[in-house]
């Protein structure tokens, strides 16, 4: 079974892509349908191939460029984020097929799976940059299904550049890499090395950690999120930003070999690090639940880039225990954060539909009016704060082995950094922990902040099914991170040439020699023999039962009988609760002011007190780019202006210039 | 039988903690009583209001959902757990593979999350504010946590907390520098995660710069109980995490001869006193802060850290490994 494992998915693809073409025609619904089953079978047989010891295998497909063929391969690494993608996949189309009126973009999201499992697929430069383009174009359809909003719009405008630059990137990599041919096996041979490897680094690190969503090219991820139709957010989000890391990845640690220097990590380390920050501070300040989501995204694919950038240092420095650490972790972090972001964003598509509104400020209560939602969100919630036996806590857990173990690559300065990427680590960790209560504490519990969050009902079984699905997945993860460890083991052997196989059992993870280590079931043992204690004692000795009775409060009245729910802003909210954490991390890393107005006594005119935050990103990087161009085109815009014996000498110049620069050329 | 009596160890351990920690809490209380003047409440005080909350029926606030009432249980829980993995008298319990300094950090920040989530559930203004101050606080707590452990972790090659106990008490690594910044740091954590002066004030909590106090505000009854328990043990989790570290002698093992371990106790409960008088005398002597000057408190902690592992790579070669 697990040899045909490649013949199988590549079936997938075309499968999917034809289900793409039966949604536009026929029943979208049955089509969503088909896609969750295929999606379903895939994983089932990904999982058997990686179980199976994942032997590589390849394939030689008759399409192409004129004269050449496209060749396919499934490995081990391939084979890991299929997994990923495939699992994903089959929960957000089930979810899917809650939508009673399919938009008319449904067609594109059966599209958007077999770009990505093309991409994963794809053993040759072409195969790869089409799959890769292909993803950007369905999810940019997808993005756009609300096109009739401004907001909508504009986030699709800004994922286009951003999707735009990124592409043309990665083919500038692609080519620079692709001397003797454009197969992956004649790129493994002729490994780039000195301007040519930094350039291939340079553009990988552009091309892909900007679809990842890597600081300072973030920017688009949570616009995009937040306008694109939850099940495709939950794609986007758990899905694509990973087969954004599978490319780099695949470029950086296979295709350019093992003997690349030393300081290949440091900018994976130093965006990986800034994305964490960026991504879990923001988090702490949207008000939007699903760009909450997206900002933790941000925050995630930072911590698994630290895990590839230790990786790809400790190889280089011919450390394999700590590169299979550091590997193992991005990897563990990859599978899980890609399924309970899913999850989440699941969740909050949930929430949206129930009450219409995505706003914090506009939520509540809403625990007791949806009890399956509020398990998955709190769930999620409590794998994004990292909190032990969570699925979240294991990758930060080895992340955080493999930070302290990376003191030995190097000198005092190098000793240093690993010193402020722990300190970092443990902010950005902290800041999660931070968002998360506040996701939750604000939209799920207290009061409800509007009238249709009072009257929330719960969603339809499709998202159920889907959220119980990941759900069930992302605990066992939690649980048994060795096993999701046993399944990378191929991945890590090519990557890393190391294996972590004696180190990750069922019971735990033990980085050391000796026995100690980290182990979740017994953790979770731990809990549950602590809560019997506690329930036998309450038992025993308690009075049982409860009454029920108004807040104190410390002795603020009880709302009155027009406000069932009381005042909503008597009530701590998103802005409110991250007021400290805005004052005192805003100005430093997000250049957040805010403006108090306080009329003096006497004085009728209303306070009004207002709160901006700029992404460092957007003043320092594109703000300074924006302008350019704005100077750029003001400036060829006067050659409109010119008069015709202006116009004729400016041609003239071109041309000479031109020709100067052919001949110049021909010298060389 | 070395299982049996490791898992001994454990269940004895666990006993003491969960009787001394309340204790330890009318210890501090008395000694700052005294210190400030007035006679103060006789120790068994705190197991009295326990026993006085166990026989009152709670009031649940309305409109609290399901999560406000497990709230407490599973604040205690995992504090329990958390108590379950930082030795006491002994070594090498049976929990001794698992005591992971992160997890322990892990342990606590669950506690932390469910009690400012039953805040959150109150929907009232002060179960708000306290939750978001407890969050920012453990924010800027966390990252100089992180580098006490990781200071520790790179003297003794690993982050469970055992080990490291191990070696700091066979005088292996001698004393450091390092280890002295390392104490004034995790001193500081410590301070704010027990919710004590100058950060917070455990004794009240009708000011508006409250903490935990303002989130537990509207607790009651056997859940009230439960709450001030975990309190209570958190702060007795964090003497005994100082102890261990910073002082590990008289300590005995699990699976070493039974009759040390009774001196052990004695070791321990006196190590535990002298640093509550300590605590105690530390909070007398100082003012609650205002609450933005805390990130500034927790920030000199920060860097007490980081000038621990800078002073570690300078002195010991950390570079042999380099290439």
């Amino acid at each position: 079974m697990s040899a045909a494992g490649l013949p199988i998915l590549a079936t997938l693809v075309t499968l999917l892509l034809a289900l793409g073409v039966a949604a536009a025609t026929a029943g979208p619904r049955l089509a969503t349908l088909g896609t969750a089953v295929l999606c379903a079978l895939g994983a089932a047989i990904d999982l058997l191939y990686l179980a199976g010891g994942a032997t590589p295998q390849t394939l030689s497909l008759p399409i192409g460029l004129p004269g050449q063929s496209a060749a396919l391969a499934l490995d081990g690494i391939s084979g890991f984020f299929a997994l990923l993608l495939l699992l994903a996949g089959t929960a957000a189309s089930a979810a899917a097929m809650e939508d009673h009126d399919p938009a008319p973009t449904a067609p594109a999201l059966p599209v958007f799976l077999a770009a990505m499992l093309f991409t994963l697929l794809a053993a040759d430069a072409v195969a790869l940059v089409s799959g890769f383009e292909l993803m950007s174009l369905a999810s940019f359809i997808l993005v756009l299904t609300h096109h009739r909003d401004a907001p909508v719009r504009a986030a699709g405008l800004l994922y286009y550049g951003m999707a735009a630059i990124g592409g043309l990137c990665l083919i500038v990599a692609l080519a620079l890499l692709s001397g003797p041919g454009i197969g992956f096996a004649a790129m493994r041979a002729a490994p780039p090395d000195g301007w040519r490897g930094a350039c291939v680094l340079l553009f990988v690190v552009i091309g892909a950690g900007s679809k990842a969503g890597l600081a300072p090219l973030h920017l688009w991820l949570p616009p995009a999120h937040a306008a694109a139709p939850s099940p495709v957010s939950a794609l986007m989000s758990g899905a694509m930003t990973k087969v954004a890391l599978y490319v780099m990845v695949r470029i950086l640690f296979d295709l350019c070999g093992p003997a690349q220097p030393l300081w290949w990590g440091l900018p994976l380390l130093a965006m990986g690090l800034a994305s964490a920050i960026i991504g879990a501070l923001r988090a702490n300040l949207e008000t939007d639940i699903k760009a909450i989501l997206a900002c933790s995204t941000i925050e995630n694919v930072g911590l698994i880039t630290i895990g590839l950038g230790l990786a790809l240092a400790a190889r280089a420095a011919d450390l394999p225990a700590l590169a299979a650490l550091a590997l193992g972790a991005a990897m563990l972090h990859i599978l899980a954060h890609g399924l309970f972001k899913a999850m989440l964003f699941l969740s909050a598509g949930s929430i949206l539909h129930a009450t219409g509104t995505r706003r914090l400020s506009r939520l509540g209560g809403l625990i007791t009016a949806m009890p399956f939602t509020a398990a998955g969100l709190l769930l999620g919630a409590a794998c994004l704060a990292g909190l032990p036996p969570g699925a979240g806590f294991a990758g930060e857990w080895m992340l955080f082995q493999s930070v302290i173990a990376a003191v030995r690559l190097g000198g005092l300065g190098l000793q240093i950094i690993v010193c402020v990427l722990a300190a970092g680590l443990a902010l950005a960790t902290a800041l999660a922990a931070s968002a998360a209560v506040r996701l939750v504490g604000v939209a799920l519990l207290g009061r409800p902040r509007s009238p249709e969050a009072a009257a929330a009902h719960e969603s339809g079984p499709p998202t159920r099914w889907a959220i119980l699905l990941l759900g069930t997945i992302v605990a066992l993860i939690g649980l048994i991170p060795g096993a999701v460890l046993g399944l990378a083991e191929p991945a890590l052997r090519l990557l890393g040439n190391a294996a972590l196989s004696e180190r990750a059992g069922l019971l735990g993870i033990t980085p050391h020699d000796h026995g100690a280590g980290y182990a979740p079931l017994g953790i979770a043992l731990l809990i549950l023999l602590a809560t019997l204690l506690i329930l036998a004692v309450q038992r025993a000795w308690a009075v049982a039962g409860h009454r029920v009775g108004p807040a104190w409060d410390c002795g603020f009245g009880a709302p009155p009988a027009w406000l069932p729910h009381g005042d909503p802003l008597t009530q701590y909210g998103g802005l409110s609760f991250s007021q400290p954490l805005r004052r005192v991390l805003g100005p430093a890393l997000l250049f957040a002011t805010q403006r108090v107005d306080m009329p003096d006594p006497g004085d009728t005119r209303p306070a009004s007190f207002s709160a901006r935050i700029h992404d460092p990103a957007e003043v320092l990087l594109f703000a300074p780019i924006g302008h350019l161009r704005a100077r750029l085109s003001a400036f060829a815009d006067r050659l409109q202006f010119l008069t015709v014996r202006q116009t004729l000498s400016v041609i003239f110049t071109a041309l000479v210039a031109f020709l100067g620069a052919i001949a110049l050329l021909e010298q060389l | 039988m070395s299982a049996l009596a490791s898992l001994l160890a454990l269940l004895l351990h666990t006993a003491l903690t969960l009787a001394a920690a309340p204790l330890l809490t009318g210890l501090v209380r008395r000694i700052k009583a005294r210190m400030t003047g007035r006679t103060g409440p006789p120790l068994l005080q705190p197991w009295r209001d326990l026993a006085r909350l166990l026989r009152k029926q709670p009031v649940v606030a309305e409109g609290t959902s399901w999560l406000f009432r497990a709230a407490p249980a599973a604040s205690l829980a995992a504090t329990l757990a958390a108590c379950a993995l930082v030795p006491s008298f002994a070594l090498g319990m049976i929990t001794a593979d698992s005591a992971d300094l992160l997890v322990l950090a892990g342990l606590l920040a669950l506690s932390r999350a469910i009690t400012a989530l039953a805040a959150m559930d109150t929907g009232t203004a002060f179960g708000g504010i306290g939750a978001s101050r407890e969050m920012t606080f453990a924010t800027v707590a966390e990252p100089a946590l992180i580098l006490v452990i990781f200071t520790l972790a790179l003297m003794a090659g690993t982050t469970n907390l055992d080990a490291i106990a191990g070696l700091v008490g066979s005088g292996a690594l001698g004393l450091r520098v390092s280890m002295a910044l390392a104490f004034a740091a995790l001193g500081a954590v410590a301070v704010a995660e027990t919710g004590r002066v100058p950060i917070d004030n455990p004794a009240t909590h009708l000011e508006l710069t409250m903490v935990h106090e303002a989130m537990v505000l509207e607790y009651s009854g056997r859940h009230l109980a439960m709450i001030e328990l975990a309190a209570a043990l958190r702060l007795l989790l964090w003497l005994s995490l100082i102890a261990v570290i910073f002082t590990p002698f008289g300590l005995a093992t699990a699976t070493g001869a039974t009759l040390l371990w009774v001196p052990a106790i004695l070791v321990w409960l006196a190590k535990i006193a002298i640093l509550g008088t300590v605590l105690a005398g530390y909070e007398t002597s100082r003012a609650k802060m205002r609450v933005f000057r805390v990130p500034e408190f927790l920030g000199m902690a920060l860097l007490l850290g980081l000038l621990a592992a800078i002073f570690l790579f300078v002195s010991q070669g950390f570079a042999q490994g380099s290439h």
